[in-house]
């Protein structure tokens, strides 16, 4: 077959199409690498850092890193496990994430990676920051306490809804997601059938007056653990 | 319990922290050179940082964030909000279904914590007695001595549970109702597995009101004084009278039986009740504002929601209620102890509500959501297995919460759990040479007849620490003590 080259992927040899990222070529082969920034359809961001792989001995994001002949790549490793872990605990202590009663509980990437990877308590000390919610669109609102600075949205909006709603402001511990309007949300041209508003991971971009519609045992992560959909790709879940 | 003299001629002595009610509290006798009482409160510390943690929050979050103020009565708080937050999106008058549904789980959630409380909290002083020594008198002596019925408590309690889970998608802080209904219906496998027990729970059921019943007739000397004043009592009733715990107006009968309001719109509480501060308690005390603060004081809870209704929709509980105001000739019930009788009528009533439930086909049905004009203001009220709940928001255009105040249960009672206490320690305590821990616990029974759940008066979202502070009658502080 034109284009096809093999690599392996702790220890198993898969093959991959010649140009594609190393995730996309683990998704196909069936291997779940742990994502938050990535999403299909966007363009490689590699900003979360979760996708951390060794290949061929350095550390490099699997999201932005093109497959090529003979790689060897480390994956699930108990090294980079930890080092994952370590990222997703430094989210939860940077925001104000109350999983108990978000309305993306069980639907929510951040909360279904941290049950995969098993953490039950971060730790590090919460920053407690206070952040704050705009509301003020009819049918949308921005909940800050949540936002992990993916990017997701800020990329929908440009390259999917040609849109730009969404931007970054600030830098350090102060960046934060705005809007291309002074009046907050209320003043862009958001709308409710974005498909910005599907790519957040977590609950920060919300359809407002939607939550807890989906009955406990019946959401996305409560009837299989996130990434089953790639290791086996009968399932329905994550299909996003 | 801490026994600590104060100061040469008056003795503080601090139960704390109350043991067996939920949550945490503290108890202070305040004792003079003859070693009578001089006073005696219960002190609960209300921590109000809930109602602002909330503020600013979407107001569809209410009915899941609220019930993590309890770990104990979780779904009272889940369906008062949500009856509250009805009203800010037009669907108070909710499907037939989801009403169902929703009066499902309540019952549930009502079995469970009056079944914990009896069997758990309560039976150890019922059964060995209140001076019986305190290494047996706990639930392991219970289950020791009676295993059988240690078993059905738990057993009971976990049936409760279950009708929660099957409602609310889990056994504790689930998301069954949503603003204008419910997000799930009860599937054909999940009421069949609910019916396989319901008849035993009908028995055991009757098994525990026999013995709350049989107690207080053969101690009818002790109930007849202990913790025991006459007072108002209060709770929402059904239009034709009926007890109701789901939804009803506000009814409040005087001490002998009169109605002093009824039927008022629980939209308009704010026109029949109000809230007092006291400058010794963190915890508000409710009056009747047409009373007053002196003697506008009332009762909430089993005890008063048997006084006030005029008859039970279910059988078997309506012959146990018939039985249980025969003996004060069809007048107000005020005795202390019989709040145990009166939850176990209700124990009854929620397992025979539960059974019609589970054998009504619109609890398989579809229509689950109703929604109608929006509106900025909501109040809920509803009778959480302690007594009549309040939940009031209101909401910006943005649909955040700018304002939430709750009245529950605990609170309403916090003035009759004060005479409770205060007229124990005067009889029991009073002019002894020596206090006992069986005389101490004679004021805890007092308190734990109430069921108070401390950890909804005090609004905490987390485990408090408790701070004792013990002050000389010159006002100086002599000891402090905080446990975490
Ligand atoms: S998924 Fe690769 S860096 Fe975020």
């Amino acid at each position: 077959m034109p284009g096809k080259i093999t690599l392996e992927i702790d220890g198993v040899q898969i093959e991959a199409d010649q140009g594609q990222y190393l995730i996309d070529a683990a998704d196909n082969a069936g291997v779940y690498i742990p994502r938050l920034c990535h999403k299909p359809g966007l363009e490689p961001y590699g900003s979360c850092r979760l996708c951390t792989v060794v290949v061929n001995g350095r550390h490099c994001s699997a999201c932005t890193t093109p497959v090529a002949n003979n790689m060897v790549v480390e994956n699930a490793t108990e090294n980079l496990q930890d080092f994952r872990k370590m990222i997703v605990e430094m989210l939860f202590v940077e925001g104000n994430h109350f999983c108990m009663f978000c309305e993306k509980s069980g639907n929510c990437e951040l909360q279904g990676i941290a049950y995969r990877l098993g953490i039950t308590a971060p730790q590090f000390p919460y920053l407690w920051t206070k952040k704050e919610v705009d509301a003020s669109h009819p049918d949308i609102l921005i909940d800050h306490n949540r936002c992990i600075l993916c990017a997701r949205c800020v990329r929908t909006s440009k390259d999917l809804d040609g849109k730009h709603v969404f931007d970054f402001t600030e830098r350090g511990d102060k960046k934060k997601i705005s809007v291309n309007s002074s009046a907050r949300l209320a003043g862009t041209d958001v709308d409710i059938t974005d498909q910005a508003l599907d790519s957040c991971p977590v609950g920060a971009l919300l359809r407002k007056r939607e939550g807890y519609q989906v009955p406990v045992g019946q959401r996305l992560y409560d009837l299989k653990p996130i990434g089953t959909n790639i290791e086996s790709p009968s399932t329905d879940n994550d299909k996003k | 319990m801490v026994a600590s003299n104060t100061n040469p001629k008056s003795k503080r002595i601090v139960i704390q922290p109350v043991t067996r009610v939920e949550g945490h509290g503290k108890v202070t006798i305040l004792l003079d050179e003859n070693n009578k009482v001089k006073q005696a409160r219960l002190h609960i510390v209300e921590f109000r940082g809930f109602e602002r943690f909330i503020q600013g929050r979407p107001f569809w979050e209410m009915p899941v964030v609220v019930q993590r103020l309890c770990g104990i009565c979780p779904v009272s708080h889940h369906l008062c909000a949500a009856k509250a937050i009805d009203q800010i999106v037009g669907g108070e008058n909710l499907t037939p279904p989801a009403e169902k549904l929703r009066r499902l789980m309540h019952y549930g959630q009502t079995f469970q914590s009056h079944s914990l409380h009896f069997f758990h909290l309560a039976s150890p002083d019922l059964l060995f007695g209140f001076n019986a020594d305190p290494s047996i008198r706990n639930i392991i002596g219970v289950a020791a001595e009676y295993p059988e019925l240690a078993k059905q408590g738990i057993l009971m309690r976990k049936f409760g549970q279950e009708v929660i889970k099957a409602t609310s998608g889990k056994k504790i802080h689930g998301t069954g109702a949503i603003p204008g209904g419910m997000n799930k219906n009860l599937s054909i496998h999940e009421r069949d597995e609910l019916l396989k027990d319901i008849d035993q729970m009908v028995q055991w059921s009757h098994g525990a009101l026999n013995i709350a019943k049989n107690y207080t007739l053969e101690h009818m000397d002790t109930a007849l004084e202990f913790g025991t004043f006459e007072s108002n009592h209060m709770s929402i009733i059904r239009e034709d009278g009926a007890m109701d715990l789901y939804n009803g107006g506000l009814r409040a009968i005087d001490k002998d039986g009169n109605k002093i309001f009824d039927h008022v719109d629980n939209q308009k509480y704010t026109d029949i009740i109000a809230e007092e501060v006291k400058n010794w308690s963190y915890m508000k005390f409710p009056f009747i504002k047409s009373i007053g603060t002196e003697n506008g004081w009332y009762r909430v809870g089993p005890l008063s929601r048997v006084n006030t209704c005029d008859f039970i929709d279910t059988p078997e509980a309506e012959a146990a209620r018939i039985e249980f105001k025969d003996i004060t000739g069809g007048k107000p019930n005020h005795l202390t102890l019989a709040y145990h009788w009166a939850r176990m009528i209700e124990v009854l009533h929620s397992i025979e509500k539960i059974k019609e439930l589970l054998h009504d086909p619109d609890l398989q049905g579809k229509d689950l959501v109703t929604k109608g004009d929006r509106r900025d203001e909501g109040i809920g009220v509803i009778e959480a297995p302690r007594g009549t709940l309040f939940h009031h928001y209101k909401v910006n255009k943005d649909d955040q919460v700018t304002m939430c105040n709750l009245i529950v249960s605990t609170t309403s009672n916090n003035e009759a759990m004060n005479r409770a206490v205060q007229k124990v320690a005067e009889d029991h305590l009073s002019g002894q040479p020596e206090i006992t821990e069986g005389m101490l616990n004679h004021v805890e029974v007092a308190t734990r007849a109430y069921d108070p759940c401390l950890s909804c008066a005090t609004h905490d979202m987390a485990q408090m620490p408790l701070k004792v502070t013990l002050l000389n009658v010159d006002g100086q502080v002599i000891d402090e003590r905080i446990k975490q």
